[in-house]
């Protein structure tokens, strides 16, 4: 395994860990001690547990070990990310489906878990999710006689596989009904219920089109972000929370120590977009924390309370409106206008109805309302705010007595009028209240903090990479998983013998680089002294002076010799069969594997001569849970005894997984600031893994590497050393490869190709 | 030495008194530098009236003022001056720096992290003890006129590698840091810049203040009081608020579509 440094007590805790586990399958054993490393990280001490715990249970389902190896690589991120009560939840959905016929599909769920659970953000959000899968399985597990289910659900495994798509441009709600759609229209046709769940048919697109609406708040996070910032000099973490869930109330938007909680997608409303929706939202929340007191409420009723809270809102709102009178506007467009005769108080509770259009009153100078009493309170709260800010206290005050004032028998009533009383931009309120008796609020309980990611990770932790699924023309999302360290080092000397044995040919390539290094000549113009004189400019001087204006002194061009601005990065094919010895003549029995590294020695030593930055690496892969990529050079390390030590270690072993290790050389490649990128990708056979059945599969995933790559301004060209590369190079290269028939000569033609490349 | 055409000075005299809003006791602190002929720098953000403040105290102070607005481009020559072809021969033509130094100016380099750094240290033995520039083309030793005074500015918001200034040039200077004037300062000068109704000037240092907060959160550098006065005189003009702030305040400033949504509600907000 790799080879990174670790935390000291670690190795006694993973022994614990490993006997916790008690599991025997061998990848399992080998990959286990990143995973502790990576979740102890990111999970204290109790989540790891629970989670070996868990990884126990995945083991012991009898299932194979590629459930066990999804969950051991995923969960860290997914427990970090959504706190680690949610494992519970996710190990109940597990049991479950070990229950139905769906246990194979285990794999699939808990591969997407991870891209599902950074599209969900919060704890409710995942039940819901979870909720939606476990309902469409109940539906479409089928049943031959009656009673028991005994075939698995056939769109299930494709659902899985299209959720983080899926997630990301719908919200949980539009996710059920988008699933309730293709079950109830597909239910008797499994071929049909696949095509549907793997959005392939043009219902299931209409049907995602149609429920994606509204804004999304995580589209406009940046906006409110900065309107927070920029408008109110506050920032706070936004939550949001979905709305269509709830069914006995609308949740209303909060704020507490944790975040502003705000609603996950709004729809325009008449007068007021979504955006400015959210941000009045914000803006009240604002209001609150920069003005509001909190009050102590066990001794009021819950009447006085909803009067001390509207009056509360609306000394708020007023102070917003002072401070920005533009959003006065969009308040008056969100708050209800209360019709004055709308409620009747011989059947109903009208004291919410009053308050309302009070509310409306105190924002709304054309109000039109008649009620006396009404109008005496409106002039009395603007008489207190006209000095200043007022206070909570105050307020209260002024609520308690309206109350009173206003009291009617009927407010007792249980039915209360609520049309046109909520007022949706304003916060519940939670903050204003501070209760002498706490502890039996819901909140207490789950105050648990969630904990940050403090520890740092122990060595690299793997990077999670995309794979390219030609058959359904999209990523798998993070499907390999890359582990980088250093290459091994041995003897440099041995690499210096190679050049020495290659001396010759050393020669004549320095002749080519003396070639290829004048041709960048840069003339700089208008110097004051240079080498030669500049004609032109040298006469339009002349002249100047001539009609007596001021002549430009710098009449002298030079020369310069402008720096190759080229960022290289050669990577290694170094799967299993560079070991084979080669046939071709001239080869007096050596392996590919040490033809390369002579190659790649002459290579490495010519570009130093002509000062380009150059990375080496080497690759290989063992199934997608673990492709290695070996650093060799760095591109500001110089050719020295370092690199050529490590550069004498090579081994080969394994299969080539090319697109990762593409991919991930390209992450490196665009970060340099260097005018042209160039990877050149050496290797002896096709894109293959022990894992992947289907031939094209990882040709086309490299082709789509490729095309990545491009687009990101870095040049791959592939030298390939076998003989029947034609039939797939080409697909995945396009023009930009050779095929190197006469191995033996690889030597003399990788540097010289390079040459040839960079001229 | 005051050479006869001494006179070549009178074309940088400062006419009319320029508008200047004192911030602090910039005005005081500046008078006691020139007392003792300290070089000063002048630092701050863009369009925050570093160049005001520099005309207004030649001004007050009746000298001269020569101006040099550096670029990449400026050699040494440029600044000290260089020997001409003539009929009868060749002449030496003073570049502004010496032409301060000789004749007495206060000389005023702007923006003088944009001159490269081997240009600038031609000023060094202007600013210490010894007041001299040496002319090694020409083969003379300029003592500098006792009137004489190096003024630089520059903007450290550039926050870059190679635009900096080295600190043996630094610690030549007397600094002055100016930032943008609170909010009644600067609808003040809004007022007195444009004739502005305060009203408007305060909205508009409103919206300014949010663009401020903005700084670093995608914004390079926020709206300055100038941009400001921009605004103020086009919406002088008759252009509509919305209109003339969208134009002189949230365009030239970013491209970043989120920013300029923000900045937008933001006029919308103040201007109500």
């Amino acid at each position: 395994m790799t080879d990174h440094p670790r935390d000291p007590s670690l190795p006694s805790r993973l022994a614990a860990y490993r006997k916790q586990l008690d599991c025997r399958f061998p990848w399992v054993g080998e990959v286990f001690s990143d995973c502790i490393a990576k979740a102890s990280a990111r999970l204290g001490p109790a989540g790891v547990s629970a989670y070996v715990d868990a990884a126990r249970v995945l083991c012991k389902l009898g299932r194979g070990e590629e459930p066990v190896l999804i969950f051991l690589e995923e969960w860290p991120d997914v427990g970090a990310a959504l706190g680690d009560g949610t494992l519970e939840m996710v190990m109940q959905m597990v049991q479950f489906m070990q229950r139905t016929p769906n246990g194979n599909a285990i794999g699939g769920f808990l591969q997407t878990l991870a891209p599902v659970s950074r599209t969900l953000l919060s704890r409710e959000q995942l039940g819901h999710y979870l909720n939606t899968l476990r309902d469409m399985m109940e539906r479409t597990t089928g049943s031959i006689h009656g009673h028991h289910q005994t075939h698995p659900s056939p769109g299930l495994p494709e659902l899985l596989r299209q959720a983080p798509t899926l997630l990301q441009s719908l919200t949980v709600d539009g996710l059920r009904n988008w699933v309730d759609y293709g079950v109830r229209n597909y239910l008797h046709h499994p071929e049909r219920q696949k095509d549907f769940f793997s959005l392939q048919s043009a219902d299931s697109r209409a049907v995602l089109q149609r429920e994606r609406h509204g804004t999304l708040l995580a589209d406009v996070e940046r906006k409110l972000d900065l309107y927070l910032r920029g408008l109110w000099q506050d920032s706070e973490v936004l939550v949001p929370y979905s709305t269509a869930f709830a069914t006995l109330r609308t949740p209303q938007p909060y704020y507490d120590a944790l975040g502003m909680r705000l609603p996950d997608v709004l729809d325009d409303l008449p007068g007021v977009s979504a955006l400015d929706h959210y941000r009045a939202i914000l803006a009240h929340m604002v209001g609150h924390r920069r003005w509001s007191i909190p009050q102590t409420a066990d001794n009021w009723s819950p009447f006085q309370r909803m009067a001390v809270e509207f009056f509360e809102d609306a000394r708020i709102d007023t102070l917003l409106i002072r401070t920005y009178p533009g959003l006065r506007a969009i308040l008056l467009a969100l708050h209800p206008k209360p019709a004055e005769g709308a409620c009747d108080p011989e059947t109903t509770s009208c004291l919410r109805h009053r308050l309302a259009m009070l509310s409306r009153a105190l924002l709304d100078p054309e109000h039109g309302y008649r009620n006396p009493v009404l109008h005496d309170f409106v002039g009395r709260f603007h008489r207190e705010l006209a000095g200043g800010n007022a206070d909570t206290p105050t307020m209260a005050r002024l609520a308690l007595d309206y109350v009173t004032t206003t009291r009617r028998q009927s407010d007792q009533f249980a039915k209360v009028h609520f049309a046109d009383t909520e007022i949706s931009y304003r916060d519940d309120n939670r903050g204003l209240w501070r209760f002498i008796e706490s502890g039996d609020e819901e909140e207490a309980f789950d105050a648990e903090q969630r904990k940050s990611p403090d520890l740092e990770t122990q060595g690299l932790p793997p990077r999670h990479y995309p794979e390219w699924d030609y058959q359904s023309q999209s990523y798998r999302p993070d499907w390999v998983s890359l582990y980088e360290g250093l290459h091994a080092s041995a003897a440099a000397a041995t690499i210096d013998q190679l050049l020495l044995k290659h001396a010759a040919l050393a020669k004549h390539l320095k002749r080519l680089l003396d070639l290829l290094k004048p041709q960048d000549k840069v003339r700089i113009r208008y110097q004051e002294e240079g080498s030669e004189l500049d004609l032109d400019v040298a006469l339009r001087s002349w002249i100047d002076f001539k009609s007596g204006s001021t002549p430009d002194p710098r009449i002298n061009m030079s020369h310069r010799t402008a720096g190759r601005d080229i960022a290289v990065t050669l990577l290694l094919d170094l799967s299993e069969s560079l070991n084979e010895p080669v046939k071709t003549g001239g080869g007096d029995g050596q392996t590919v594997l040490q033809l390369s590294q002579e190659a790649v020695s002459l290579l490495a030593w010519s570009i130093e001569q002509l000062g380009d930055p150059l990375a080496i690496a080497g690759f290989n892969s063992n199934t997608r849970h673990e492709v290695r990529y070996l650093h060799i050079k760095g591109f500001s390390e110089p050719w020295g005894d370092a690199v050529k030590g490590r550069l004498a270690a090579l081994q080969a072993g394994y299969s080539t997984r090319m697109g990762a290790a593409m991919r991930h050389a390209g992450h490196y490649l665009a970060a340099r600031k260097a005018d042209k990128k160039l990877m050149l990708v050496l290797t002896d056979g096709r894109p293959s893994d022990v894992d992947v059945q289907d031939d094209r599969l990882l040709i086309e995933d490299a082709r789509q590497a490729v095309k990545e790559l491009d687009r990101d301004g870095i040049f791959t060209y592939c030298i390939s050393l076998d003989p029947h590369a034609d039939a797939y190079v080409a697909d995945i290269f396009g023009r930009q490869y050779t095929v190197i028939d006469h191995i033996a000569r690889l030597p003399e033609k990788l540097p010289e190709l390079f040459i040839a490349l960079t001229r | 030495m005051t050479a006869p055409d001494s006179s070549i000075l009178n074309q940088y005299l400062v006419g009319k008194e320029p508008f200047y809003q004192p911030q602090h006791d910039e005005v005081a602190l500046f008078e006691a530098a020139y007392r003792r002929r300290l070089p000063v720098m002048v630092k701050g953000p863009t369009g925050c009236g570093k160049s005001r403040f520099v005309e207004f105290m030649a001004w007050r102070l009746g000298m001269p003022l020569v101006t040099v607005a550096c670029n990449e481009d400026m050699t040494a020559a440029d600044l000290v001056g260089r020997w001409l072809l003539d009929k009868d021969g060749t002449r030496w033509q003073d570049g502004p720096l010496t032409v301060a130094a000789r004749y007495g100016a206060i000389c005023y380099l702007d923006e003088i992290v944009e001159a490269r750094q081997d240009t600038t240290v031609v000023i060094h033995p202007l600013t210490d003890h010894r007041r001299t520039l040496p002319l090694d083309k020409k083969g003379e030793l300029i003592r500098a006129h006792p009137d004489f005074q190096l003024v630089i500015s520059y903007n450290p918001g550039y926050q870059s590698l190679m635009k900096d200034l080295k600190q043996s040039t630094k610690q030549r200077f007397t600094g002055f840091e100016f930032d943008y004037p609170n909010a009644e300062l600067e609808a003040g000068i809004l007022v007195q810049e444009t004739g502005v109704a305060p009203s408007i000037a305060a909205q508009l240092v409103a919206v300014a203040a949010t663009a401020r907060r903005l700084k670093g959160h995608g914004l390079d550098e926020g709206i300055s009081t100038r941009l400001l006065v921009y605004a103020a005189m086009l919406m002088d003009d008759g252009v509509a608020p919305r209109a003339a702030c969208r134009m002189a305040l949230v365009q030239p400033i970013t491209d970043d579509a989120d920013i300029r949504a923000t900045l937008e509600h933001a006029i919308d907000m103040a201007f109500a």
